[in-house]
């Protein structure tokens, strides 16, 4: 139990209760309906669904963005649900985020070094601005980007470029666990094997736990252990990579890997229909 | 080091700094320079009046009443624009009420945009019941004839600057309010701000921090067209003879002024009015051309 | 040996912005009747640039300097603008990348259904109205009545996407191009629209031009393939041939790059820098001869 980092039970959330045309509310809508998740330390775990399924609400709750309506959301035996902020912030160090789109993410009004220092200010990693100069200039080195780059804005950089410094930015706190919601989705095959290797690396030096929220079930395969699969709301299938992959259970699961279009001429592959259960 | 990257050739954008290309993008606009110079001799000339007025604006010389500008039959060197029925110097007076003009625009647009963006920040961030609140208050005092409140405003503080200023930055908050308050709620869903949030920025820190650098640019696009209001509103207010005491000069007072004798001087009425219609121009082009110039680098 | 459907022959073109950087180096390629020919890239290679020449729909910013675009024989570049808009209008269609800003939000489906029929083929309005019901009845829309009568909004994104597919297919085209129309899509979703689009190429005869990033998906609809990297064509080839034979060093290093999850434990390599530095120099001497020849 004390190995796992995070320990979620029955995660319900709701979208609070919109209102109808004729301006009653309408009941909350349930996004998530009770979900089990477990990360232990060092592992990556991949959640997988397609749009609509919960997996970018689930990794919020995981983080502490969104507070569930039910269930339970363990850090490192700390209970995150109900914590007040000023709470929360000793552990928001230790849980940090990839975002998808690295433009909208970071301040476009900020300089780059900006961006990167005031969190170890926040957090008093650095006791000074010198200080802090000197981790921003590692990890700027340690992610591959050009310390000239620190005086610019983000709207001045590539999209590569930016993708990096928010991947900086999350691992400059050098953080227990990482989210990366949808990070490589949208980036070319060889930009997304650039960011994918750089994950890898830092997360092998810093023993990070990752979950790694995805709709290509190609790129969970390569970077995560396990995998949780989600549809509607719901866990569908659970399991190490290997075994989900190779022996999928669910028929959702099995229409997902089903319609991944391999780099490999397969006559068959249109017409053909996942297997059926049984 | 950085890997060969297949980011498109020629990624890094050209410019150094994004400051130094808004500047630059806002002097390149002929009609921002014009203006902008326009407003700094305005500036100057409240600044230093006692030393650019050629007379005192109080002194009155019935002998030397109702004398044309320069240039017309019947007018005496030392007069450029000519007196009013009681011999004062109209260009004097033009010069003295430029400092209650200024003073006006700078101070009451200001604090409306003080206490506007306030609400309009903590609404659009907090939404919720604050938002509620804050909108409700700004509709209900939206529906009051903003004449009248102004009218009421002075009627119970008195007449003078002060009062003027209050007037003004009592009624307009409610525009920054509203502009502020949209402006933050687009911002507010950026991913930037949920990016704070996890590194752990307290709320306050945020809607500071990040959210008001990125609602700045509408809200100082914003700022110089209240002054070109403010400048009317107290023009308005003096007309009929809510401003100042009538021993100071002011635009709208000496438009109040030379409307009663519009026949006999039309200068004295002429006068203040095209200082007015300047000023106010010159504001508005200040505001759009700052427009412009924040837009593009935004789009980047 | 019949002509082919669509001939891209030595096209070229700048930016008119930032100095002029080309954007096509000397790009040429052509489409059989009845072929789906895949146009492969990464960002940035010029895979839309070439689309965009195609419909004469070039942005400002950019300008062709060399080479011609000839469907079925007639030059596309040469014809008179209104000549071409009715080539264009009634024999190539466009099946677009993002189905909710291509469908106009304050519009029902069917008016913009039949727009296309009425300008072009003179359809009435009742007859229109009929083959447009047929063709949401060809791309498997439940209940084709009621989506004609509405909005955009009221449809989920892949039924927009079928809706765009039959305005496609709605004039019988000889060309259609696809441009990206699965990326914005779940991946099941984007295997029946696949299908799908394969199914009444077939049926109709169409030659595609489809236009995507993904290797898979070149893998499983195109039948031949054109790699682009940096405005030049790296290697154009039968698709099998290109996945499993590939000859240019580039072609081997993506291909290398593609996750899969029918493999265990991937290193996914990025492309060696040396492999970029070979496809630069390549076409910077291209560039000097191209220069040198004026």
């Amino acid at each position: 139990m004390a190995d796992l980092l995070i320990d979620a039970r029955g995660v319900v959330v709701t979208y609070a209760g919109q209102r109808s045309l004729s301006g009653r509310r309408l009941a909350p809508r349930p996004v998530l309906h009770g979900i089990d998740l477990t990360i232990g330390r060092g592992e990556t775990v991949g959640i997988v669904g397609e749009s609509g399924s919960g997996k970018t609400t689930l990794g919020r709750a995981l983080i502490g963005l969104l507070r569930p309506a039910d269930g339970s959301i363990r850090f490192d035996g700390n209970d995150i649900v109900d914590l007040a902020e000023t709470a929360m912030r000793p552990l928001r160090r230790r849980m940090q985020m990839i975002f998808q789109d690295p433009m909208s993410s970071l301040n476009p009004r900020r300089t780059i070094r900006s961006i990167l220092s005031d969190p170890l200010l926040l957090h008093a990693i650095a006791a000074d601005r010198a200080g802090a100069e000197r981790r921003v200039q590692a990890v700027m080195e340690r992610v591959g980007l050009p310390l000239a780059l620190l005086d610019r804005y983000p709207h001045e950089l590539s999209g590569g470029q930016r993708q990096r410094v928010g991947i900086a930015r999350a691992v400059v706190l050098r953080p227990d666990f990482v989210l990366a919601d949808e990070i490589v989705s949208g980036l070319d095959v060889s930009t997304q094997a650039q960011v994918l290797k750089l994950l890898g690396e830092l997360k092998r030096e810093l023993h990070l736990a990752m979950a790694f929220i995805s709709h290509d079930l190609s790129v969970v395969r390569a970077v995560c252990d396990r995998v949780y699969v989600l549809s509607a709301g719901r866990v569908v299938e659970q399991g190490r990579c290997e075994a989900v992959f190779r022996a999928p259970a669910h028929a959702y699961t099995r229409a997902l890997i089903d319609a991944i279009p391999l780099p490999v001429v397969d006559a068959d592959w249109l017409t053909r229909q996942p297997v059926a259960a049984g | 080091m950085a890997e060969a990257s297949l980011d498109a050739p020629g990624a890094i954008a050209g410019s150094r700094h994004a400051g130094r290309n808004r500047i630059r993008a806002l002097l390149a606009q002929p009609k921002v320079v014009f203006a902008g110079g326009f407003i700094l001799i305005l500036i100057v000339l409240a600044v230093f009046a006692p030393l650019i007025a050629p007379r005192d604006p109080l002194e009155q010389d019935l002998l030397a009443g109702t004398l044309p500008p320069m240039g017309f039959t019947g007018a005496e060197p030392g007069f450029l624009f000519g007196t009013d029925d009681l011999g004062r110097d109209v260009l004097s007076r033009l010069i003295f009420g430029t400092r209650i003009a200024l003073i006006v625009a700078f101070v009451a647009s200001a604090l409306a945009a003080l206490l506007g963006t306030l609400l309009g920040l903590l609404a659009g961030y907090f939404r919720g019941a604050t938002d509620a609140t804050v909108s409700r208050l700004v509709e209900i005092w939206m529906a009051f004839p903003p004449v009248l409140l102004s009218i009421l405003v002075v009627a119970i503080m008195g007449a003078g600057v002060g009062s003027v200023i209050a007037a003004i930055a009592i009624i307009d908050w409610t525009r920054f309010a509203r502009v502020v308050r949209a402006e933050t709620m687009a911002q507010a869903q950026a991913d930037y701000v949920v990016a704070a949030r996890v590194l752990g920025f307290g709320r306050l820190a945020i809607l500071f921090r990040e959210v008001l650098p990125n609602v700045a640019p509408v809200l100082l696009v914003l700022l110089t067209l209240e002054m070109g209001i403010a400048v009317i509103v107290e023009a308005i207010l003096s007309f009929v003879g809510l401003s100042v005491s009538s021993d100071t000069p002011t635009w709208g007072g000496m438009i109040a002024q030379g409307r009663q004798i519009i026949h006999q001087a039309w200068w004295v009425f002429a006068a203040p009015l095209a200082a007015l219609f300047a000023t106010v121009l010159a504001f508005n082009q200040v505001g759009d051309g700052l427009r412009r110039a924040l837009d593009p680098v935004m789009q980047r | 040996m019949t002509a082919p459907l669509l001939s891209v022959s030595h096209l070229s073109a700048v930016s008119t912005r930032d100095g002029e950087g080309a954007i096509l180096r000397d790009v040429s390629l052509s489409v059989a009747r009845g072929e789906v020919h895949g146009i492969v890239g990464e960002s940035g290679a010029g895979k839309s640039t070439i689309v965009k020449a195609i419909l004469g729909i070039l942005p400002r910013g950019i300008r062709l300097t060399g080479g011609a675009i000839a469907l079925e024989e007639r030059d596309l570049l040469t014809l008179d603008p209104d000549k071409r808009r009715h080539v264009l209008g009634a024999e190539v269609a466009l099946i677009p990348q993002d189905p909710l800003t291509a469908l106009n939000p304050g519009r029902r489906i069917g008016a913009q259904l039949t727009d296309g029929m009425r300008l072009w083929r003179g359809l009435s309005g009742k007859a229109a109205e009929n083959r447009a019901l047929a063709l949401l009845h060809d791309v498997q829309m439940r209940e084709p009545a009621r989506v004609m009568r509405a909005y955009p909004h009221e449809l989920s994104g892949g039924m927009r996407q079928r809706v765009l597919i039959a305005a496609a297919f709605a004039l019988d085209p000889k060309l259609v191009i696809a441009d990206e129309p699965t990326t914005a899509l779940d991946v099941t979703v984007q295997k029946q629209i696949l299908r799908l689009i394969r199914s009444l190429q077939e049926r109709h005869g169409t030659g595609v031009i489809f236009v995507t990033h993904n290797l898979g998906v070149v893998a499983q609809i195109c039948d031949r393939a054109t790699l682009l990297y940096m405005g030049r064509v790296m290697e154009q080839e039968a698709t099998a041939t290109l996945l499993e034979r590939p000859r240019h060093p580039y072609t081997r290093a993506l291909i290398a790059a593609c996750p899969r999850y029918d493999r265990p434990g991937q290193d996914l390599a990025p492309i060696p820098p040396d492999v970029i530095a070979a496809c630069r120099a390549e076409i910077a001497s291209l560039d000097r001869d191209g220069a040198s020849h004026g």
